[in-house]
Order: structure tokens, then sequence, then C-alpha cells
């Protein structure tokens, strides 16, 4: 497969078709901060903090690197003060919910985001999907899933999966950033795990 | 019924069905769309059987239960033809009236026509009346001929010629280089044209293709796509057919919301007689063309409008949007190129193609073709579906057509586009309306809803309003959308609630950003519209809100209070007998007074207050004035002609 050539903030950068722009800046040792990514994920675009700004043709415009893909002669610049500004708000929404995660405190550092600036709600899931995707598409046992819409959205544990399958796996324990999926398991365990007489 | 198998069947069966047709038998047509349907068409269609039937008329007379033909602010209308005599507002105690005067003695029943309020004139025709005198029906002039749910009056209508003619006389190729050279423009939102989209799709390597119908029309207050569906749903499958022909499809998808059964109900109807026909299915017409189609009832989810939402939910998943940096005509419904349109666009393709593009062309502005149907509802006075040839001007649909605003109020804003349009002010109502006009004005077409307020509406609460129905319908899958609109939606209410502070306009433009630039999906993207286009324009509302807590439209309710003016009440009562929160005090010859405390801002007292007294304000952003000293509460000297 031919080669693509790209530039990602001033840099050239070798890739391949079908790679995304966060993959090619990732193999070139350009970081770009993500949330919701994953290497043994399919993309989702859902954090948006890993937008860019992409220059194609004369036309730039903001893109999500973990699901654009490359193209020759594309330039990619992985900072800007709109960059910069989106991903502080977004950082700042998400500090809402789960004012002390470490993994939003150390990119808030990085942003200069105010973790009091919007009125909070300690929700602690940020819904990155990172538990849910694991589970459904590396472990392959879906038992763990969103319920609902929106900002009603929240991650539950199917009992009769999780009971027969969670304690011996928990791969996904470390992905959470905000250690909510934890607190979820063990809830569901308490209250709703069938009992082992059944 | 055999299959028609080719062209030359199709039209000798359509001459054998209007040869059956007396043209000057008299038909009675009675809307059955959903609108008239609420107004009692249903009760109206059955006493119109029943007398006929009491008058042995049945030979004598048709009658059929047809689509909406628009004029929903008066309806049950009822349309009597060979005269094409339109009745408005119909009940079944017209009925007997109707058919001895009109049906029997040819006269018209003066009473049940449409009265000009301004020149006191009667319309007997629908085309008289001004609501329609400045309409360009071309899609949905065949509704109220129609009884939706019989093919053969479509067929007698030239139905299906436009398919015939395609699968007989032209290539794949030539239907879609017509369809470009239409310059069709999707009407479901984003206004992308339809010719392009198709050559995309039929240029996408993968040999299987898919075309889907968008109906999933879930704007509030919109319901051109329903009046369609329910009244002509074989137009809109034979747009379809036509362009999976195009495209080399053979398999057709019509997502419509579960909300809307009669649509369901007759699109089902409308599949399964076409099949009977020879018109869908193996080998149409006998061209040696297949194409099925099925219908797939939504959930419920407004964000299933959105492309890849509706294609994600097709595939039996949850309807959340994927990220499309890759069109959805080269890969989309199973990752296969598939063209989505919506129902109105499938529609216009039938008359494209047979009459042309260079007809459809000649309609409209430089951008925009053909005609457009608008849902036009809020503060107006003509209630109603409309379709406007692309270009005329807003202050046309709303004056010249919709009659202005009712109650002699003053027009304030007209709201285009569903909840993730904008707001247009008055000065901007000799606006063209087409495409790209409206997105410059900040607002955009969308798929054709227009709601007008008039003085009354406080612009901060409508964006308050809307960006309220954009959180709950949003999918949550990503942050600028699913977060950032639960903060604006906070931050708008508190303004609304007298709670705004100093640089809430500035939070709320820093969410728009990141809403519209970072967003996954046109719902996130677009979201922010109602708040950009309201300050836009109305800033100063939420200066007042913000600054001086008054609500410049005496609307907000945490911000306005009731007050009796004491020199203009003659102590009638009727405030201190309504006021459900007996916050009233009163008596005979007794100034009346609000107890401020235990009045809770319903606006009963201002709506009873006679209008000849006048007594009942409406108080924002100064303090409520002192009671009157009990002293002075006794009203002495009272003239005859003040009661």
């Amino acid at each position: 497969m031919s080669d693509i050539f790209l530039e990602i903030d001033g840099k050239e950068v070798k890739a391949t078709k079908g790679m995304t722009v966060l993959a090619a800046a990732q193999s070139a040792g350009i970081s770009i901060p993500t949330l919701c990514y994953h290497e043994k994920l399919e993309p989702f675009g859902g954090c948006r903090l890993c937008i860019v700004e992409a220059e194609a043709r004369g036309w730039t415009k903001l893109v999500v690197s973990c699901v654009y893909p490359v193209e020759e002669k594309l330039i990619v610049r992985t900072r800007s003060e709109k960059i910069d500004r989106i991903r502080k708000t977004i950082l700042e929404l998400l500090l809402a919910h789960a004012p002390d995660s470490p993994a939003l405190h150390d990119l808030a550092q990085v942003y200069g985001a105010d973790k009091n600036r919007f009125e909070k709600e300690a929700s602690f899931c940020i819904h990155c999907g990172l538990c849910v995707r694991y589970c459904a598409e590396v472990k392959k046992k879906n038992a763990v899933g969103f319920v609902d819409r929106g900002i009603r959205k929240e991650i539950s544990f199917i009992p009769e999966i999780a009971s027969k399958e969670c304690n011996d796996c928990k791969e996904c324990f470390p992905l959470c950033p905000t250690s909510y999926l934890q607190a979820a398991f063990v809830l569901t365990e308490a209250l709703v795990f069938p009992s082992s007489s059944e | 019924m055999a299959r028609l198998n080719s062209p030359e069947a199709l039209e000798n069966f359509r001459q054998e069905i209007l040869s059956k047709r007396d043209p000057k038998k008299p038909c009675i047509s009675i809307c059955a769309g959903a609108g008239c349907i609420a107004s009692g068409a249903d009760e109206v269609i059955a006493a119109f059987s029943a007398e006929i039937e009491k008058e042995g008329l049945q030979a004598q007379v048709d009658t059929k239960g047809t689509g909406c033909p628009g004029f929903c602010e008066r309806g049950p209308v009822v349309v009597i033809y060979p005269e094409e005599i339109c009745y408005l507002q119909v009940t079944p105690e017209d009925v007997p009236e109707i058919i001895s005067q009109t049906i029997k003695e040819k006269k018209v029943v003066d009473r049940l026509l449409y009265e000009d309020p301004v020149t006191g004139e009667r319309a007997i025709h629908e085309s008289d009346i001004t609501f329609y005198k400045n309409q360009q029906r071309t899609v949905l002039c065949n509704n109220i001929k129609i009884d939706s749910k019989n093919i053969d009056d479509y067929l007698a209508l030239d139905g299906y010629s436009a398919l015939a003619k395609a699968l007989s006389k032209m290539t794949a190729v030539d239907v879609l280089e017509e369809v470009k050279k239409s310059n069709l423009r999707g009407r479901g939102g984003a206004g992308f044209p339809a010719g392009r989209k198709w050559e995309g799709s039929r240029n996408a390597p993968e040999p299987i293709k898919y075309v889907i119908v968008n109906a999933d029309e879930g704007d509030p207050g919109a319901f051109m796509d329903r009046a369609l569906l329910e009244g002509n749903p074989h137009s809109i499958l034979e747009g379809l057919i036509i362009g999976g022909y195009a495209i080399g499809s053979n398999e057709g998808y019509i997502y419509v919301r579960q909300e809307y059964p009669l649509a369901v109900k007759n699109i089902n109807l409308a599949i399964k007689q076409a099949e009977a026909y020879g018109l869908l299915g193996e080998n149409i017409l006998g061209s040696g063309y297949d194409f099925n189609v099925f219908v797939h009832q939504g959930a419920g989810a407004f964000v299933c409008g959105e492309s890849t939402a509706l294609m994600t939910a097709l595939e039996g998943r949850v309807g959340e949007p994927r990220p499309k940096y890759v069109r959805s005509n080269v890969k989309g419904l199973w990752e296969r190129p598939s063209v989505l349109n919506n129902v109105e666009t499938w529609a216009n393709v039938p008359l494209i193609i047979n009459n042309g593009a260079d007809w459809f062309t000649e309609i409209g502005t430089e951008s925009s073709k053909g005609t457009k149907i608008f849902s036009l509802v809020g503060k107006i006075t003509n209630t109603g579906l409309v379709e406007v040839p692309m270009g005329i001007t807003l202050r046309d649909i709303i004056y010249k057509i919709g009659g202005g605003i009712p109650d002699g109020k003053k027009f304030k804003a007209v709201q285009t586009g569903g909840p993730s349009g904008g707001c247009i002010p008055e000065e901007q109502l000799d606006l063209e309306v087409g495409f790209d006009e409206l997105t410059k004005a900040g607002s955009m077409m969308g798929s054709g809803g227009m709601i007008v307020m008039d003085e009354d509406t406080c612009m901060v609460d409508v964006a308050r309003y809307f960006i309220n129905f954009l959180t709950d319908e949003s999918c949550g899958k990503c942050v600028p959308c699913r977060e950032g609109l639960r903060q604006m939606h906070r931050i708008l209410t508190n303004i609304t609630e007298g709670k705004g502070e100093e640089g809430d306009i500035e939070l709320l433009e820093v969410l728009s950003e990141t809403a519209v630039e970072a967003s996954l999906c046109a719902l996130g993207k677009s979201a922010p519209n109602p708040f950009l286009s309201t300050l836009r324009y109305f800033r100063d509302e939420y200066e007042a809100h913000i600054k001086e807590k008054r609500c410049p439209a005496l609307s907000c309710k945490e911000l306005i209070a009731f007050y009796i003016d004491p020199g203009k009440c003659l102590a009638c009562g009727i405030c201190y007998k309504k006021c459900p929160a007996k916050a009233i005090d009163g008596g005979k010859k007794k100034i009346h007074i609000i107890d401020q405390e235990k009045c809770t801002n319903c606006g009963t007292c201002f709506e009873v207050c006679p209008p000849r007294f006048g007594a009942v304000a409406k108080i924002s952003g100064k303090p409520v004035p002192p009671p009157i000293p009990e002293e002075k509460r006794i009203i002495i000297r009272k003239s005859k002609n003040n009661e």
C-alpha cells in the first residue's frame, strides 16, 4: 500500500491509507489529548477533545482527529487559540460532573480549565463509553451498557451477565477516568446480583 | 387485478379508470388529514354517507376522504366537484343543507364559504381564497383530489406516468442528469443538491445501494411531510422508485415516525397496492427493473432525523449519529451507498421527470429552485400548510397568505427551520425565502417549519424553549451537545427567572462556539441557533432580563407582577371571584388590591378584567406601587355610564 504524506504541526508525517489523523500523530510522537479513545476500540468520537484544525485544498476546518482519515498533503494543526478554547470548555463541562478526576485534572492544567466554571452536578460518569465499548468489542460480553438518552444517559451493569462475567475480568476498571464504574459495579453487585442459590 | 406489464398497459388501465368516471358527476371531497380529523372530519364524512343514503343518492354522488389541502385553520374542509365549491368549517349539522342545496339544487351555501376579512367578499372556489391565491401548489395540489387509500385516484391524475417514462424512455443516467439539471435541493434541512447526492451513490463501487425516505418529521409545529404521506403516499413512492432506478438500487426504506399512525397506515397500503399493480416488486412495468420498499417505524427520537442516526437506527441499533467524514451516499446504511432524501424531495421527483428540469428551474431563485411547503403556525390568522415558490418574501407568506397577526397584535419575529433554526425580525421580512438567504439571516430553511411570534413573545424565553427541546432530544453521545446544551439551558432558565448575571451572554457564546464547532452531528452543530439568532436581533431583551430584571415582552413569570390600577378599577369583582390563589382583596365599591405575597402570577385577573376597564396591568423591571390606603379604596362617585 502506498504511503501518504501529511503535515502535522509543521512536521512531515508518513501514514498509510485508512489511518486516522490521531494515529498518524501518535506514530510521529505528536501528542493530542483524548478521553474516549482506546487503541483496541473502534473510534467513538464522543469526547471531542482530540479536535484539530485540518487544511486540505485550501479549505480549513475543525475535525476530530480520532475519526478523521489521513489524506495526501493534509495540513494539521493540533493547537490554536480556538482549539485550546474549545478543549478548555469541554474539560470544564466534564469537570462539573467529575471534579476530582485525575485524568481531567491533568488536562485542566494544560488548558487552564476552571473546574468551578459551570454549576456542579457530581454524577461522576463522563460518558466516554470506554467500559461499555471495551466489554462489547474486546470481551464481547456486553455486561455493561448505556441506558436512556441525552442528559439522562447512564452506564448500567446488566446483573444477569455481570454476575457471571465481571468478577473474573474487571479489565474495564482501570479504563474509567473517574472511578465511577467501580462504584456502579459495587452497587449493582450489592443490590441486584442474582443470589448464588438461584 | 393483474400486474401491469408494460407502460402501455398502465396507460390503457388509466384510460379505463377515466372512462368509468363521469367528470360531471358530483363528488364530495372531505379532508381526512389529521388536522381536519381533529376538527371532526370523521363525523362529517359519516354524516355525508348517512344523508346520501337517506336521500337515495348513492348512484348520483361520490364521496371521498382525501389528503390535507392545507387550510387547517378552517377545517374540516369540503370541496364539491365538478364546480370545485369550497366549504370551510363544515359540521355534521351542515350536511343536509349541502346535499339539498348544492348537490340537488346546484346552489351555493353562502354561509359556508370563505369570507374575506377585509373586503367581506365570499370566495366560492379554493383558488379565490386569499390563503390559496398567493400560493403555488405543485406538490400539495393533488391532496384534495385523491382518496389516499385508492391508487386509482392517483393513476387517474397521471400517477406513475413519470415512472413509466423513466423506465421506458430514459436511461438511469438520463434520469440522474435531469434531476441534477433541475438543481433540486434537499427539502429536509441542509438543502444539499439531490442530483449530486444521487450521482455520488451511483458512482460508488459497492454494487448494493439503498434509497431511503426520511419521514422522521419531528420539528415542533411542522407537519408538511405528514400531510404528503397521509394524503398522497404514491407520489413519494413513485419518486423513490425513480431514484432507485437512477442510482442502481433495488431496495428502498421509508423511515417514518411512530407518532404518525395514519401516515404509516397509508404508506403501507400504498406499497401493497403498487405491488399488486406491478409498479413495485419484480420486473416493474415489464422493464426488468426490480425494486422493493420496506417501512421502518421510528422509536421516538428526534435525532433519528439526522442521516447517520437514522441509518444506525435502521440497522437495528441505538439511534445515535456516527462520525461522517465519508458521506452516507458512499458509505451509509450497512456501510453501503445510501441516498437519503426527505419526503418532500422525493415527491418532487415525479414532477421533474414528467415536466422536465427546465420547468422546475423556472420557479424559484438563482440557487433555490421549485416550490417549498411550509407549515405556518403560531400567532398567525391562517394556520396551515402553504406551498410557495422559492423567492417569495417572508412578508408575503405572513401577511398575504397567512392573513397577518390575529387580535391586532404586532409582529415580532418568525422562527424558521425547526428548533435549531433561527428567529427573523421585522426588519428582515422582505427577505426572499431560499436556502442561502435564510442561512445568511442566521436562520435556515430546515424542513419548513414557520412559527410566527407576536409582541407578547419573550425572545429569551423562546431561546430557552428550543434549547430545552434540543437538550431533551440530544442523544448524549458527544460532550459539546449533551453537556453544552444542558448548561445553556440552565443559564437561559436563570435569565428568564431573573437570576441572570453579568457574563452570562459571553458564557453562552463560548458554549455555542463549542457546540457549533465540535459537536458530532448536525443536531449539536445547529443547536445554539435559537440563542445566537435571538441574541443577534434581540440583544436588548437579554440585557433587560439580566441587568434590569425586566422582561420587555411582559411574559417571563418570575419577572412580572400584576397590579390593579386604582384609577381604573370599578370594583366589578370579577377578578376577585376568579383569582385561584385568593390573592385579591375586594368588596362592594371597594378598589381591588392584589396581595403580591399570595399572587402566583397566573394572569387570570389580567385576562378576566373587562376590556372597558382594563384595570389590571403587568409590571416588569420596577417595583409594584404600594397598595392605596384603606380609606381611599371606597369608590364614592360612580357615574352610570361606567357600568
